[in-house]
């Protein structure tokens, strides 16, 4: 069982699971609302040319969040990054 | 379709259309309507209500298209007009007798949460799975028939812009009070709901779709770091270049056609007030405008085809982080990006950032986007003064001048937009969020559609405010009809009464003002005239110098060779066109802008604001590019 790290340190091509979406008000109901609940599996896909924001495809969608928000949001690590991935 | 209701006594039945965004409600919509509302691929197209009627069974249906929302808890202007209409919250709007889900196909699991918002509303619903054939091409599966027993509701499965299963859909519209209603509504309770979600989509989905492999393949390059930037570049610098090297033989017909047009007016009208009205005000006038269009059709099918296969989400995806530094979202690119082709869809589209904030400023900064009515004026300008040599290959001067003029807006804009944040309208900055769409082939029809859609739009233009501001300017150029001096030559009697009429002497009292920017009395008129619209002062120049030439000469060729009439110097120096080039790169000459900033802001005051910041910004920055070139030249 690995440790819970927040979603915008989670590597490019690494696959997670959510633990808690740690952000109030709105903008924490909006993300819970794109799909962003407790076990949702989620990917980080893509880093913008200067790093930030990132892609991340969650529930069949690619959805693009920058650090502050990404970074409220707590994830577990479930599997190494697998090979190829995108954007490195 | 859509056809007018007979008699008052039928009250349309009234159906709405909730859904996330992008799921292809306006698909729908314009499907059921045989409307063309404004479609496009990326989430935050639709920001307004909008009905359209139709008959379907012999029952007279009003279809009402909303924005979408990816729950009924808005937190942005757009979202919340859903919440109103649902709850019957508008005066004069009744609350829907039924509404239509649409749940894109392969995001089920997200969809499901908006699905139980809906169901606890208690009306008539039905829902529509979209995009059934991607979520087949990426190997998905739904079962629609466990999905109507799990939701209790009825079930359709359809291609929206191929109309596949819209039959079905039709079949069922006419009745919402024998749909299918839920026993128990789904749970409200947020953790309830997600059992209730993780539940439903244990039963119905066979088969979860995989990614998209022509998303991926596209993506790799599209959003590479390096790959990526230097295609965008090559397809901006590309896309300038085809403006003129595409446009130009289609102006150019145009622009004979208006010629002969003219001619004959004046052979079989005998000379007097009236073969001059019509060559010389209407002719002159709409036609210097309309033959800009094959332009505007080159710049709205780019404009449109990057829309329609999705590249505007990545777009603002790749300027997100500049965007940041300046203080706003990715989001508030977009609004800005559909400024390209107007400035008032622009400021409209600001109703999808959330902060009220952000959206103010995407709103004062979205008229300096260069929007498709200077393009008229560019075209005129560069076409008759930068030399259509070529710099490297293919790569042309003209094309370089135009890229650069569309650059330098774009770059105000951000600049605007980073000095309005830390001044005028201090605060915190605001989360960001955007979905990425697939890539979509868009079906030509709809492209050819949307195109055409503005193109008549701008051949509306020149037959109605062109038209009127054309006219009413004829007179103002041709009266007071004065004594022309016998001794004047007779080439320069047409100029002296012009200088004479109501116009000129406007334009001369002007003169002193307009004079430190390089401007003579003739553009001075041309610019009052354009606070109308923008491509008026190419129609007021077309007129100008289609009553002061002799023969007819096409306008381009008039003002490369025009003289001031003392001092014998040329009007349009390199130093002037520079100058205008760039007064219209910044002045908000625009009413139908001034109204919607007014709409959307509520106040007159910030559309007095914009308009007064941007003219001096104008003035200002026309006064340097004058002294500047002038100092070089
Ligand atoms: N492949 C496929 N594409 C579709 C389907 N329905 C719509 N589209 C495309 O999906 C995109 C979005 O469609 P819209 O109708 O604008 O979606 P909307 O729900 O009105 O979007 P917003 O107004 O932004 O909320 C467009 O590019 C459509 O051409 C479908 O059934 N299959
Ligand atoms: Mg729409």
């Amino acid at each position: 069982m690995s440790v819970a790290i927040p979603l915008s340190e989670l590597p490019v091509g690494a696959l997670a699971a959510v633990v808690a979406v740690e952000i109030d008000g709105p903008v924490g109901r909006r993300l819970r609302d794109l799909g962003f609940r407790p076990d949702a599996a989620v990917t980080c896909r893509r880093r913008a040319p200067l790093g930030d924001p990132r892609v991340y495809e969650l529930a069949g969608s690619q959805i693009c969040l920058r650090r502050s928000e990404a970074s409220g949001i707590q994830v577990r690590p479930t599997q190494a990054p697998p090979t190829g991935s995108d954007n490195e | 379709m859509s056809e007018a209701i007979a008699g008052a006594s039928v009250t349309p039945l009234r159906l709405g259309l909730v859904g996330s965004p992008n799921s292809g409600k306006t698909t729908l919509f314009n499907a059921l309507t045989g409307l063309r509302a404004k479609v496009g691929n990326y989430p935050g197209v639709t920001v307004e209500r909008r009905e359209g009627d139709a008959t379907i069974g012999g029952r007279a249906l009003r279809v009402i298209d909303l924005p979408g929302t990816y729950s009924l808890d808005p937190i942005s202007p757009d979202e919340a007009v859903v919440r109103q209409v649902l709850e019957g919250q508008i005066a004069d709007v009744a609350t829907p007798d039924g509404l239509i889900v649409t749940v894109d196909a392969c995001t089920l699991e997200r969809s499901l949460v908006l699905v139980a918002q809906v169901l606890a509303l208690g009306l008539p619903t039905c829902l529509v799975l979209t995009m059934t054939d991607e979520l087949k091409a990426r190997g998905g599966e739904i079962d629609h028939a466990l999905l109507r027993d799990a939701l209790g509701i009825p079930v359709v499965g359809v291609v929206g812009h191929r109309g596949l299963g819209l039959a079905a859909l039709r079949a069922l519209l006419p009745d919402p009070g024998a749909w299918e209603r839920p026993a128990v509504p789904p749970p409200v309770d947020d953790a309830d709901r997600n059992g209730w979600v993780v539940s439903v989509l244990d039963r119905v989905l066979v088969k979860p779709a995989a990614r998209s492999a022509r998303t991926e393949a596209i993506d790799r390059i599209v959003l590479h770091p390096v790959l990526g930037t230097l295609l965008f570049t090559v397809v901006m610098v590309l896309f300038f270049q085809l403006i003129f090297a595409w446009a130009t033989p289609a102006m150019d017909a145009i622009d004979g056609g208006m010629g002969q047009l003219g001619e004959f007016v004046r052979l079989t009208l005998p000379a007097g007030f009236l073969a001059d009205f019509l060559a010389d005000g209407v002719i002159a006038g709409v036609g210097g405008v309309i033959i800009f269009l094959p332009q505007i059709l080159l710049l709205f099918t780019l404009l449109y085809l990057l829309e329609d296969v999705g590249y505007m989400a990545r777009a603002a995806f790749v300027v997100d982080r500049v965007m940041g530094r300046i203080g706003l979202e990715g989001r508030a690119f977009v609004a800005l990006l559909s400024s390209y082709a107007c400035a008032v869809p622009g400021i409209m589209a600001a109703r999808t950032v959330p902060s009220p904030r952000h959206r103010l400023v995407t709103i004062l900064v979205a008229p300096l986007m260069t929007c498709s009515a200077r393009l008229p004026v560019y075209a005129l300008l560069i076409g008759a003064f930068v030399p259509a040599t070529s710099v490297m290959g293919p790569i042309g001067m003209q094309g370089l001048v135009l890229l650069g003029l569309y650059l330098l807006g774009a770059l105000s804009a951000l600049a605007a937009a980073a000095i309005l944040n830390r001044t005028v309208l201090r605060g915190e900055s605001m989360p960001f969020y955007l979905e990425l769409p697939p890539y979509r082939v868009p079906p030509l029809r709809l492209v050819a559609s949307q195109v055409w859609g503005a193109a008549s739009a701008f051949l509306k233009r020149a037959g109605t405010i062109i038209l009127a501001t054309s006219m009413v300017l004829w007179m103002l150029l041709t009266f007071p009809q004065v004594e022309v001096p016998p001794e004047l030559p007779a080439e320069s009697a047409a100029a002296y009464q012009l200088e004479r009429s109501a116009a000129g002497t406007l334009g001369r009292a002007l003169e002193p003002f307009i004079e430190p920017l390089g401007f003579d009395w003739k553009i001075g008129v041309g610019l009052v005239a354009s606070l109308a619209a923008r491509e008026v002062i190419v129609s007021t120049l077309a007129q100008i110098y289609a009553a002061s030439e002799e023969d007819e000469v096409s306008l381009r060729e008039a003002i490369r060779t025009d003289r001031h009439t003392e001092t014998g110097e040329l009007v349009f120096t390199p130093a002037t066109v520079a100058s205008l080039l760039v007064f219209f790169v910044f002045a908000l000459q625009c009413m139908s802008t001034l109204a919607t900033i007014r709409r959307e802001t509520n106040s007159w005051g910030w559309a007095a604001f914009a308009f007064g910041y941007l003219l001096v910004l104008a003035y200002g920055a026309s006064f340097v590019t004058y002294r500047v070139v002038d100092a070089f030249a």
